[in-house]
């Protein structure tokens, strides 16, 4: 009886949770079209989430795309298809690996930071100061936060897709001996648009959705260092998994037709 | 004017206010005195709706402000008129200290040009006893006590009609809390402001308030003119004041 109670109880909490992360997505969503706007705080994010990402893109997008040649190459060389190295690892990279790590980087790198900074900003009662001071703290920090991620990350994940395939290319060529200028055509005449615009496109999701966790698990923090140390683990852990969920949706609904 | 009637609030199967009843005219000073934990800064947050009471009903000037959505133009309006120092500081510390002082004069409806701004910042920093070389300074470069005081600068930054002031002179030297004990009365005279000031300090209830209230066992124990504090003849009061460890007011809870 307790053992069904257990598992009633987890399903309602969990719909319960869907339902507030809906509401607080559209809540923040529905701040984009009504003033004031805090450029200066958002600028800010770009800077935060965009600027100082890159490094952790690339070292990486640079490592996989470089093990992706290799194992591909390993892998060919069963049925003698060692040749197909750039074609893999250019889809491989922009499709699938490219958006999903960067989204994964994000998580570990932004979500967790704005976790940290609003909850402890909850649990110092500066969000009540703001509120008093009459700004929304939606306006001022999570539309901001949000809207630089949804920005940002397709710029990222586009970095992160052309470093994978150069970490590709340097082990295609240096290691494996693959002709330079053969390399590059085959990587560049297979592509599709649409490979990229779907690569794009997922960044864009899955930013948001890094951001948006961020701030949700943030603005609901709970009392205390404890509360901070929560509100941050749960939100690298909600974001992560929402990243990979959303990830196999898309792909589902790009690719499968 | 503020009314409270029959406030109640509580977090989980913690009962924290059971029914307050209170009122505090325009213009006057009132003291909240009782023993920490009591539910002082709860009945604060519950006038300005960063906690929304159970039930009870909470009027500023006859509009009752627990029925204001968050985020409407009236609440936004309500809460132009109102500065609050918070119990910890609650500075910003993304911001410089004058940026957290003028915050209101650099956004929003109150906007004005920065420098006028920095200013008014400094000015309010001098008022509560800070030099302008804080300005530049961040929160966390401060100590507590400037902290609290750079709290009660940004309170009192944009001059409004009421204000709050949660605790004011913990963690003072007795030296700057007669400073502040001054500037909140300064503050009530001049500005003519209604306040709200929650303490502990007997020495500021007598130099700050008009009427002295006294929350225990979340109600209103008493409530008063200071002139009649002492003679109150209430055994919560007398404890309170005397600092006596027997008396009705358990010492532990
Ligand atoms: N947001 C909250 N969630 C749960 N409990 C709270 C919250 N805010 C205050 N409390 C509890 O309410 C009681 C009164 O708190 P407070 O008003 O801060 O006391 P004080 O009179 O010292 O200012 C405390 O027991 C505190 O634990
Ligand atoms: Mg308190």
């Amino acid at each position: 009886m307790s053992f069904l109670a257990t598992i009633g109880r987890t399903v309602l909490g969990f719909l319960a949770a869907i339902g507030s992360v809906t509401l607080f997505a559209m809540e923040t969503v529905s701040h984009l079209f009504r003033p004031p706007y805090y450029p200066r705080e958002f600028g800010h994010a770009l800077l935060q989430i965009g600027y100082f990402s890159l490094p952790v893109v690339g070292l990486t997008t640079i490592f996989t795309g470089g093990a992706l040649a290799l194992q591909i190459y390993a892998g060919g060389a069963r049925f003698s298809a060692e040749a197909v190295v750039p074609q893999i690892v250019a889809i491989g990279m922009v499709r699938e690996l490219g958006p999903v790590l960067v989204g994964l980087m994000i998580a570990a790198r932004v979500t967790s930071s704005i976790a940290a900074e609003i909850a402890t900003m909850k649990v110092t009662e500066q969000i009540d100061a703001l509120t008093t001071l009459s700004t929304n703290p939606m306006k001022y920090l999570t539309l901001p936060r949000v809207l630089a991620a949804t920005l940002v990350m397709p710029v990222l994940v586009g970095v992160g897709d052309v470093i994978g395939i150069m970490g590709g290319y340097l082990v295609g060529v240096e290691r494996l001996g693959f002709n330079a200028s053969t390399y590059l055509r085959n990587t560049v005449d297979f592509l599709e648009f649409l490979d990229i615009v779907t690569s794009l496109a997922k960044g864009a999701v899955f930013g948001f959705l890094a951001a948006l966790m961020g701030c949700y698990f943030g603005m609901r923090s709970g009392r205390g260092a404890q509360g901070v140390g929560r509100a941050t683990k749960g939100a690298v852990v909600a974001a992560s998994v929402l990243i990979l969920a959303a990830n196999f949706i898309l792909t589902e609904l790009f690719f499968a037709a | 004017m503020i009314e409270l009637s029959d406030v109640h609030k509580s977090f989980g199967s913690k009962d924290v206010l059971r029914g307050v009843n209170l009122t505090l005219p325009k213009g006057e000073s009132m003291v909240i005195i009782g023993g920490s934990g009591t539910g002082k800064s709860v009945l604060l947050k519950c006038v300005l709706g960063l906690i929304q009471p159970d039930t009870g009903s909470i009027a500023v000037d006859g509009q009752d402000v627990t029925r204001l959505r968050q985020g409407s133009s009236e609440r936004d309006a309500f809460l132009a008129r109102f500065g609050m120092l918070f119990q910890g500081g609650a500075l910003f510390d993304s911001l410089p200290v004058w940026q957290n002082v003028a915050f209101r004069l650099l956004r929003g409806s109150l906007k004005r040009p920065k420098s006028e701004a920095r200013e008014v910042a400094i000015e309010k920093l001098r008022r509560v006893g800070l030099t302008p070389d804080v300005a530049d300074l961040f929160p966390a470069e401060l100590s507590g006590g400037m902290q609290k005081r750079v709290g009660l600068a940004r309170a009192i930054a944009a001059e409004p009609e009421i204000i709050f002031f949660d605790e004011p002179t913990t963690g003072l030297d007795p030296i700057m809390s007669g400073v502040i004990n001054e500037l909140i009365r300064e503050i009530v005279v001049e500005m003519g402001a209604t306040a709200m000031t929650i303490t502990h300090d007997m020495s500021s209830v007598r130099a700050i308030a008009d009427d002295v209230a006294m929350l225990h066992g979340g109600v209103i124990q008493w409530s008063g003119p200071v002139k009649d504090m002492d003679a109150s003849g209430d055994p919560y009061v007398t404890q309170f004041i005397s600092g006596s460890a027997d008396g009705p007011i358990e010492t532990v809870r």
